[in-house]
């Protein structure tokens, strides 16, 4: 039976758990176990992260291939909700249009984001436009299912009182199925960023001559592996700094709304 | 369904409206898939690019579903072991599994390993997570019945914590599999031997639409076909599981 464990215990313990973690890394490299070429030590790690941030590799400082990842990711991420969550409050609403779109969308959910990449190449060259494409393939799905399920489980009394008081049905959406939606659509939009943000790392991987992913990608011909992982702490901060970002919109849209306390 | 394929057919070859070099018609594609089955494309016959690629999820799906859940059911029921390693789980779990990928070409090259340490790590990030909410979420009142009745730890695990976990440990699975999906494509895309993200990548070099189209059909019927079948298993499991619990009150 899970037994309780007092606050500050449990923080001692989880400092306890990445000091250990960080020296048992630090250990296998320092100790000489594995070569530092195949896994550098974390403070080689970080040594070579604060170097990138000033020195170009692969083009550009690390600041500056973000700053290009993230504009992409922009451009992939505003296309899908501005595409995506109409069309699901629409496939919500219209049983017809469900109909029509479901089956198609469906076949289509099942291709990975990553899969567009062929595509995407042949269609765009190694331009901007590839990765926006594989962008929108990872995020407009859950765009477009969760408008769908927000519009489709609104409470059917609140459509109903409102037929009864003869309100006309442009209305019905504007001020009924799209407010009760709201909290599906963010949660949505906060999932798709996710799928976005790593579709877009793929993408890098494979097609582009800027950004985090290629320079991992050149960090790996270069058997520079202190980049690659300097890399992948960089995705992985803004991701979490996205992420972040969308549950505190998520939470203040819900409070706001009187959802949550 | 019928009506899209038709779409397909008016759009591309009966107008010529997209031109062959964009999007494939569906007899470049059909060309494709028989070009691809009876004479090889990218190394080997369809089938063999299909098992190799199944054979590759499946290991990596495995290996991380046998070391994901336990270790979430560890977390979820031992709070020490929660706050012991939760934090690390926390550094590490916002980079992307794709991300893993240079790295994993570093350590292991371009064989099989790299892209079953891949899969590993995209699709145990969902399976710890889903089973330690798992166990998270049993209700008060259940772990205190059991607690009173003085169920001998064992029991407790396999009568009330498993099946109890269960619903969440299989969205977990599911989650975990699509993972495995996505992360292999984009590691055979960035270099394989053989393989359907192989088939892409060398259809992508040749500018060849039909064989693309064909590599992401293929992708998505392995992707759905695999997910049909885990949620077969859920239904069988969870009624085993409903049913022994039943039969244990």
């Amino acid at each position: 039976m899970p037994k309780q464990i007092d606050f500050t215990r449990s923080i001692l313990l989880g400092f306890l758990g990445l000091a250990l973690f960080i020296g048992f890394w630090q250990g296998l490299s320092a100790g000489g176990l594995v070569s530092s070429l195949f896994l550098p030590g974390p403070l080689e790690v970080l040594d070579r992260f604060t170097d990138l941030l000033t020195r170009r590799f692969a083009g550009a400082t690390l600041p500056a291939h973000l700053a290009a990842s993230f504009e992409r990711f922009a451009y992939g991420f505003v296309l899908a909700a501005v595409i995506g969550v109409p069309l699901g409050l629409l496939m919500g609403w219209f049983r017809i249009l469900d109909e029509v779109v479901s089956p198609i969308f469906d076949g289509l959910r099942f291709i990975a984001p990553i899969a567009w990449v062929p595509f995407a190449a042949l269609w765009f060259g190694t331009g901007i436009g590839g990765p926006i494409l594989i962008i929108f393939a990872g995020a407009f799905p859950p765009c477009v299912i969760n408008a769908y399920r927000g519009a489709k489980f609104v409470d059917p009394w609140l459509i109903e009182a409102a037929r009864m008081l003869g309100t006309p049905n442009r209305r019905v959406i504007t001020e009924i199925l799209l407010p009760a939606s709201v909290p599906s659509i963010i949660s949505g939009l906060r999932v798709s960023a996710g799928l976005g943000w790593q579709s877009l790392v793929g993408a890098e991987l494979i097609v582009a001559s800027t950004g985090v992913g290629y320079l991992m990608v050149q960090g790996q011909a270069n058997v520079s592996t202190t980049t690659v992982m300097s890399g992948m702490i960089a995705i992985g901060l803004v991701g979490l700094a996205l992420d972040t970002a969308l549950r505190l919109a998520e939470r203040i849209i819900l409070r706001r709304r009187g959802l949550e306390t | 369904m019928i009506v899209l394929i038709m779409l397909w057919f008016l759009a591309t070859s009966a107008t010529g409206m997209i031109p062959e070099g964009r999007f494939p018609s569906p007899q470049a594609t059909i060309a494709a898939l028989s070009h691809v089955q009876f004479r090889g494309y990218a190394g080997g016959v369809l089938t063999e690019h299909v098992l190799n690629s199944l054979r590759l999820v499946l290991m990596g799906f495995v290996v991380a579903i046998a070391t994901g859940v336990p270790l979430g059911l560890l977390m979820g029921w031992n709070r020490t072991a929660e706050a012991l390693i939760n934090p690390i789980f926390l550094i590490v779990r916002p980079i992307p599994p794709l991300a893993w990928i240079p790295l994993a070409i570093l350590w292991l090259g371009l064989g099989d390993a790299a892209k079953i340490m891949v899969i590993w790590f995209a699709a145990f990030v969902p399976s710890v997570i889903n089973s330690y909410a798992g166990v998270r979420n049993i209700e008060k009142p259940t772990l205190e019945a059991a607690a009173m009745l003085g169920t001998p730890r064992w029991r407790f695990i396999r009568e009330v914590m498993l099946p109890a976990a269960s619903p969440m440990i299989f969205t977990g699975l599911r989650l975990s599999l699509q993972a495995s999906w996505t992360t292999l494509v984009a590691a055979e895309l960035v270099g394989a031997f053989y393989g359907l993200g192989r088939v892409l990548n060398v259809a992508q070099q040749d500018l060849y639409p039909g064989m693309i189209l064909v590599g992401m059909i293929a992708v998505a019927i392995l992707g759905w076909a695999t997910t049909k079948a885990l949620g077969i298993f859920e239904a069988r499991a969870l009624n085993w599981n409903q049913a022994a619990v039943l039969a244990g009150k």
